[in-house]
């Protein structure tokens, strides 16, 4: 049987979803000890008996990271517990040093908030409200490479590579509570969410929040349930999802894989599934039928955490402009039409855009070359904006040049060209390309009567008052001078040569 | 020079009388004769003793400022790590280990100028009453080779009781350290929970465990406590603050006017008639220096036993989880083919004694969800009860007394098939742990029908470890001048002595 449309599931089945956020935090040190964070270091170079679990080691919170996750859960109007514990969640995994990993459960540090999201649907902007149920601290495990055998797992492998550097990185756990009622914008409502946490834990300078490498992680929990029900169905929780547009796509392809399940009398199986970027489908991982039992209890080691109320309000004072109210304020001051600003954000060029703006740059020339141009550079080198080499320091002085006529549109696109090639500030490109406009009269007085001589009869056509035909005059002339011409200067001298 | 007081021994260092190399030379002769018998070392660590102690006199002779017990050899439990020396808390399981970093007790120790002359047996993971649970075999109590010298940290203790050290450390996390003092005729102080810096310190129960020292006399303990003690940033359950004036109190040694406390339900029944007997006399001491003695109840003692049993093996069933074979220690079984899992498995069980098994299976159990509330849950409920009681008792009295241990050392073997009558032996020291208060153990002379050595336990609240030396020290000097010598000079001579 050919599975169902999107079209088809939605209406026959509601989803409901449950998200849950890893997020690295970026502090220097690990949670429970003095080693260093910093990505990609050689294997095992990072690491002390503390995260390499050697007997008689013991752990000592980090204070910068439970800073952090307040400022986390203040800015996700959670309340924050005046006393919660570290709890030791007990499994054996060889990436796990200690095997157990100190976490939260009971008592988690942050509680009871809430995100509200908006999306774009043919009905307008619509707004949704994701429930916060908890946000807590927890530590990484370690990474491990499974060489040799089938699937890349430890089940079949031939040896595996383990590597403590990530032992030990702060995390942080955003846990929403169910989330109801999104219906066909599910997969949207998710990405939307998962969106504006990574613009709210940014804007916190908490977290580098890469989704491609790891430091921000989602597990998406979908279930259906018949249209109208108030029963949940079962849920699958996929992991594994490395970016935006997974999130989006491996809920619309659970969504599908349940309602084809469920079309034809079968049951979900409450399991973990992996997403696959290549196919957009999700494998089976481990089954979750046989909960597993953690055993968790307070882990003696550490004692409570009993953050004063006064720096709770210290840290709430020091927030900065939530992303959703930013954006409200961006737009106004801006004065960008919804679709534009829409535009900008799905491009992920707000923060460059501002930057920009804030460097002088006219608002409206700022998001067309970023939006435009530069988007399109990025596009065609796959690669993420910011990593091109042009900043928003360059486009502000490029779109000062333009201003002042020393540079035309066309001339400004070569200059990008250099600047993202490398070849130094737009100035720099300038003069090392000996790109200039040619707004010495004389040599375009020359031009002029070169392309009059030469097309008399479209001259004598606008002398005679025929004004279109200017159009293919002024082009040979733009031609001739090789685009370093004002057009409208162009137009001008053209113009008053056929006597007009 | 071996059969003196640290204190004395201090004093001939700093009179130049004698060097450090000499003294631990003496003691590594006197290991070398008589260990063969005690058995009180895993390891001897000869060379790195012999450079400690000669850059100790190196350090004295250039006029540097030492600590009081600089040059004092000493015999390290092998709970605690020592960068590159072998250390396997008594299990097969670290055989081998060489750890790369040193304990923070070490490190104080290292600093103080202690000479740590090697590590010594225990029962395996500090489970156990007797050290008969050693992955390496037992310790032999020098009062009578056929006996326990009570555990967990009974080589240490058999170590000074037999002097091959004057000093000792040793870790308590249900008795273990006041219990093998009292056994072996020795002084020996569990300090406050948090009070000695548990970092290094292998564990079993981290929310019990704490480590202390052994002496011969009141004033040595207090001298390697002084030393030992302070907080430690590496620690999160360290507690800052200055440490306890011990050994100007265990100097002053006064009980005129300090009220003691006898506890109902620690005494009597189940008592050994010669270990009552020695109690009841010491108070009557007590009394006679101008103590006021008052009876105090402490109804929630009974569960005491019955709580520890659930925590501790609670914690240790996770705290043991890191031996796994992945990073360090012993592992067999990974033959080609066998996965991870069946590796860790077959190393846990060729690696862990039966003792440790029993402990992981029964915390296992009690964590388990469904069954956690029933017992771990109540377990820690029990404890608020016994802090309470506590709490009650010390606004009564200055301070707490019990014998040490309900019976004297027992033979090796005894109890071995019988788990709760091993327990039952620290139905005593149990609840100072609970509570995370402090304790010590102090020989009160020996019982009439064995003539072996009872033990006198006196506890104070926490942070209040001064007052177990400023009592203790007072008993100890009545009673030496009631015995006219020490408990130690009627132990038998061992064989190979000289």
């Amino acid at each position: 049987m050919a599975l169902p449309t999107y079209e088809e599931v939605i209406a026959k089945w509601d989803p409901v979803l449950g998200l849950e956020v890893h997020v690295e935090l970026n502090t220097q040190s690990k949670m429970f000890c003095s080693c260093a964070t910093e990505f990609g270091a050689a294997p095992n170079t990072q690491t002390c008996p503390v995260c390499l679990a050697l007997p008689g080691a013991l752990p000592v919170v980090n204070e910068k990271a439970i800073e952090s996750t307040i400022l986390i859960g203040l800015a996700l109007n959670c309340k924050i517990a005046p006393y919660s514990r570290f709890a030791r969640k007990n499994y054996f995994y060889p990436d796990m040093p200690k095997n157990f990993q100190i976490s939260q459960y009971d008592e988690p540090i942050c509680f009871d908030g809430y995100v509200d999201v908006e999306i774009e649907t043919e009905e307008g902007a619509k707004q949704f409200r994701i429930e916060i149920e908890r946000v807590h601290m927890e530590e990484d495990t370690g990474k491990s490479l499974h060489v040799g055998g089938a699937t890349g797992r430890i089940h079949g492998a031939d040896y595996s590579l383990l590597d403590y550097n990530r032992a030990g990185i702060p995390l942080v756990e955003i846990v929403t509570k169910i989330v109801p009622g999104t219906g066909k914008y599910a997969p949207e409502v998710a990405k939307a969410y998962v969106a504006e946490l990574r613009d709210i834990l940014r804007g916190l300078k908490v977290s580098d929040v890469k989704m491609e490498q790891g430091s921000l992680r989602c597990d998406a929990n979908v279930s259906l349930k018949p249209i109208g029900s108030d029963v949940l169905g079962t849920r699958s929780e996929t992991k594994n999802v490395n970016s935006l547009r997974s999130v989006e796509r491996a809920i619309r392809g659970e969504m599908i894989r349940h309602a084809e399940l469920l079309n034809d009398g079968k049951k979900v199986k409450q399991e973990t599934r992996h997403f696959q970027e290549d196919t957009g489908l999700t494998r089976s991982g481990r089954s979750k039928e046989q909960a597993e039992d953690y055993r968790y209890f307070p882990d003696p080691d550490l004692v409570p955490v009993t953050p004063a109320a006064s720096w709770i309000e210290e840290l709430r004072a020091s927030l900065p402009e939530r992303p959703s109210l930013r954006r409200k304020r961006l737009k106004e001051e801006w004065n960008v039409p919804d679709k534009e600003m829409a535009a900008m954000i799905n491009a992920d060029v707000l923060d460059i855009v501002e930057a920009t703006v804030l460097m002088g740059a006219d608002p409206t020339k700022a998001r067309t070359w970023w939006l435009g141009e530069i988007s399109r550079i990025a596009n065609e080198k796959e690669l993420p904006i910011a990593e091109l080499a042009i900043t928003p320091a360059h486009v502000a002085e490029l779109v000062e040049l333009v201003a002042k006529g020393e540079l035309t549109d066309k001339l400004a696109r070569q200059v990008v060209e250099g600047v993202v090639a490398g070849e130094g500030t737009p100035s720099e490109v300038v003069a090392k390309r000996g790109i200039k406009v040619v707004n010495d009269d004389g040599a375009l007085m020359a031009a002029i009567e070169k392309v009059c001589a030469e097309q008399a009869e479209t001259a004598e056509k606008v002398r005679g008052g025929h004004l279109p035909a200017a159009g293919a005059l002024i082009g040979a002339v733009m031609k001739e001078t090789k685009g370093q011409a004002d057009a409208a200067r162009v137009r001008e001298l053209l113009l008053g040569h056929l006597g007009h | 020079m071996i059969n003196k007081t640290a204190a004395q021994m201090a004093e001939a260092l700093a009179k130049g009388e004698t060097t450090s190399v000499e003294l631990t030379q003496a003691h590594l002769d006197r290991i070398a004769a008589v260990d063969g018998q005690v058995k009180a070392f895993l390891h001897v660590d000869t060379e790195g003793a012999l450079a400690q102690a000669k850059d100790v006199d190196a350090r004295r002779a250039k006029g540097e400022n030492l600590s009081p017990i600089a040059g004092i050899p000493l015999a390290l439990k092998d709970v605690l790590v020592q960068k590159g020396v072998p250390t396997t808390a008594g299990s097969k399981i670290l055989q081998g280990w060489h750890p790369p970093y040193d304990s923070t007790v070490v490190s104080k120790l290292k600093s103080a100028g202690v000479v740590i002359m090697g590590k010594t047996n225990m029962d395996e993971f500090a489970m156990g009453s007797s050290t008969e649970n050693s992955g390496y075999g037992p310790t032999f109590n020098p009062w009578d080779l056929t006996r326990t010298p009570g555990g967990s940290s009974g080589g240490s203790a058999a170590a000074v009781s037999s002097f091959q050290a004057p000093l000792a450390i040793g870790s308590d996390t249900g008795g273990s350290i006041r219990q093998p003092a009292a056994l072996t005729g020795i002084v020996g102080v569990r300090p406050t929970y948090g009070a000695v810096s548990r970092f290094g310190l292998i564990a079993y129960s981290s929310s019990l465990d704490q480590a202390g020292p052994f002496g011969r006399t009141v004033l040595d303990t207090a001298l390697l406590h002084e030393v030992m003690a302070g907080h430690d940033p590496k620690d999160a359950t360290s507690i800052n603050a200055p440490v306890p004036a011990v050994v100007a109190a265990a100097k002053s040694g006064d009980v005129k006017g300090m009220k003691i406390g006898v506890i109902k339900q620690l005494q009597g029944e189940g008592y050994q008639k010669g270990v009552q007997t020695r109690f009841d006399e010491s108070l009557q001491v007590l009394a006679s220096l101008g103590a006021e003695i008052v009876e105090v109840d402490c109804p929630s003692f009974e569960y005491a036993l019955a709580a520890y049993y659930l925590i501790a093996p609670s914690e240790c069933s996770s705290n043991l989880a890191r031996f796994d074979a992945m990073r360090y220690g012993l592992r067999t079984g990974d033959v080609d083919g066998a996965s991870a899992e069946a590796v860790m498995s077959a190393t846990r069980d060729a690696g862990f004694g039966r003792e440790v098994k029993r402990r992981i299976i029964l915390g296992t159990y009690a964590l388990s969800s469904g069954y956690y509330d029933a017992y771990y849950g109540s377990a820690q409920k029990i404890r608020t009860l016994i802090i309470q009681d506590y709490a009650k008792a010390f606004a009564q009295a200055d301070v707490l007394v019990s014998p040490t241990a309900p019976t004297t050392a027992y033979k090796i073997g005894e109890k071995v098939d019988d788990p709760m009558a091993m327990y039952l032996g620290d139905v005593a020291t149990i609840p100072v742990n609970l509570a995370g208060i402090c304790g010590m153990s102090l020989p009160a002379g020996l019982a009439d029908e064995d003539n072996l050595p009872v033990g006198f336990q006196i506890m104070a609240p926490a942070m209040q470890d001064q007052r177990l030396y400023q009592a203790g020290a007072a008993l100890e000097a009545a009673l030496l001048s009631k015995w006219g010598a020490p408990i130690l000079s009627k132990a038998p001579e061992l064989k190979g002595a000289k």
